[in-house]
């Protein structure tokens, strides 16, 4: 047996010099950490306007992405011009809901005009968020994307993972004028009567399904008053 | 396991780089004294990860990589590790090596690093890790417990990557991204072409049960079958 002295020290020893070498690494690999964050946030933007885009190469997504227009929007829907990919939603979020910044992104598809908004909310165990682009109607959705911290595999993370229910929102409406009504990720399936507004649920995931119509109902105002004024 | 597991003292003296004992330390671990098929550890990972076949050989690597240098630097450590605290000095190390892996894929293969998220961290849980250091690191001396790291890794590793390759050729009808059987025309067999394609492979659908977890249960239980049925020494006496 050794001494407490001698297991004490030995334990010291070991976690101070691997912790001083893992240290060492994480601080001379991040900026490569960043970089590769930074391009794959481009890369989801992206993935929603078009699901071919996941194919992009390095260069495309950074070309493609800077032909994009840019827009920071305050609460009221005020547009000015900007980096909108520097807006962090994971900050704002923290901040009091009249002081928070939306990224906007405008796609030129063609001579038609993508708005590609920004959607964060709570799924079941952490959170979750994505992309939504819309058509210029600002209502028919063209595509979106999901991603979420750590719902459930095969459950709540087909939200991101299945391509089948991120197919659903093409061609929906995000908001339905006649009602004033959400688009809504419905358990129990869509309505004939209403399935322009309404997606399928994922089964066994519902309280994700739930944040992602909370998020949608919840996070679009500012998007929808700089709209309104486009409109006019 | 016992059969991996050798005393210090029964080791002679001058050990070759690559002897019989060596070899045998190494290839021991790839079928009869399997990870998976045999020793029944690192299940969870194993049914897991294999959907697809990059994926796979990422976390293999991975689980190589972890499993030789952490016996390397266990078996180094044996002499001094106060015996109070081994498990733990043992989960350091497992957790630093784990942690490096996680920082290097995410510097150099972020899609990678995406995909397998918390699997690579869950290799520190994976039992194989653990087991060999406790079985056979503890008692050896570095590099043949080095080459019992590598042989159990490739061992797993092994086994992943023939699972994932059943999974994604017939779950998805590709290999590693290589399109193979499918209905559109960059398929290599397009069962939609008019031609032989839609004649030989019109049948052929894709085998949705494959992309799922419960599938990769089956494939392993189908590889263990045949192991012991084919392994003599496999084969339970009692």
């Amino acid at each position: 047996m050794h001494s407490s002295r001698y297991v004490y020290l030995y334990t010291l020893t070991l976690t101070t010099v691997v912790a001083v070498i893992l240290a060492f690494l994480a601080t001379s690999l991040k900026p490569l950490h960043e970089k590769n964050e930074a391009l794959f946030k481009k890369k989801d933007i992206l993935t929603a306007i078009d699901a071919e885009f996941a194919a992009l190469k390095d260069e495309q997504v950074e070309e493609k992405f800077a032909a994009m227009k840019q827009y920071i929007l305050d609460a009221e829907g005020n547009a000015t011009e900007g980096e909108a990919d520097k807006v962090d939603m994971k900050k704002e979020e923290k901040k009091a809901e009249e002081d928070r910044k939306y990224p906007l992104y405008v796609y030129n598809d063609g001579g038609k005009s993508l708005y590609v908004i920004s959607v964060r909310g709570n799924g079941l165990w952490d959170k979750i968020w994505g992309s939504i682009a819309l058509k210029e109607d600002f209502r028919t959705i063209a595509g979106v994307t999901f991603d979420h911290v750590g719902e459930t595999p095969g459950l709540g993370a087909e939200i991101k993972d299945n391509s089948d229910f991120k197919k659903q929102f093409i061609g929906d409406k995000i908001y339905n004028d006649a009602t004033d009504q959400y688009l809504v990720v419905k358990k129990g399936g869509q309505t004939d009567a209403n399935k322009d507004y309404e997606v399928d649920a994922i089964s066994g995931a519902t309280v994700t399904c739930d944040g992602v119509t909370d998020m949608i109902e919840g996070g679009t105002d500012p998007y929808f008053a700089y709209f309104n004024s486009l409109n006019k | 396991m016992a059969d991996t597991a050798v005393q210090e003292k029964d080791i002679a003296v001058k050990e070759p780089l690559f002897g019989k004992k060596e070899r045998a330390i190494i290839t021991d671990p790839l079928n009869d004294n399997n990870p998976i098929t045999v020793q029944v550890l690192g299940i969870c990972s194993a049914l897991a990860v294999t959907t697809l076949v990059v994926p796979s050989l990422v976390m293999a690597v991975a689980v190589v990589f972890v499993c030789a240098f952490a016996n390397l630097i266990i078996s180094l450590l044996r002499n001094s590790m106060p015996k109070q605290v081994r498990m733990i000095v043992q989960l350091v190390v497992i957790a630093f090596l784990v942690t490096v892996v996680e920082l290097v894929l995410k510097a150099f293969s972020f899609t990678v690093y995406k995909q397998l998220s918390v699997f690579i961290g869950l290799i520190i849980t994976n039992c194989i890790v653990m087991g060999r250091l406790e079985a056979f690191a503890m008692a050896n001396k570095p590099w043949r417990s080095f080459l019992d790291g590598l042989g159990n890794g490739l061992g797993y590793g092994g086994i992943l990557i023939i699972v994932a390759t059943l999974r994604e050729v017939f779950g998805k009808g590709t290999f590693a991204g290589w399109k193979l059987i499918g209905g559109t025309p960059d398929y290599l067999i397009n069962t939609a072409d008019a031609g032989w394609g839609q004649m030989l492979f019109g049948w052929y659908a894709n085998n949705g049960l494959m992309v799922l977890p419960a599938a990769a249960m089956f494939v392993i239980g189908i590889l263990i079958w045949i192991q012991r049925s084919w392994n003599p020494k496999l084969v339970d006496i009692s």
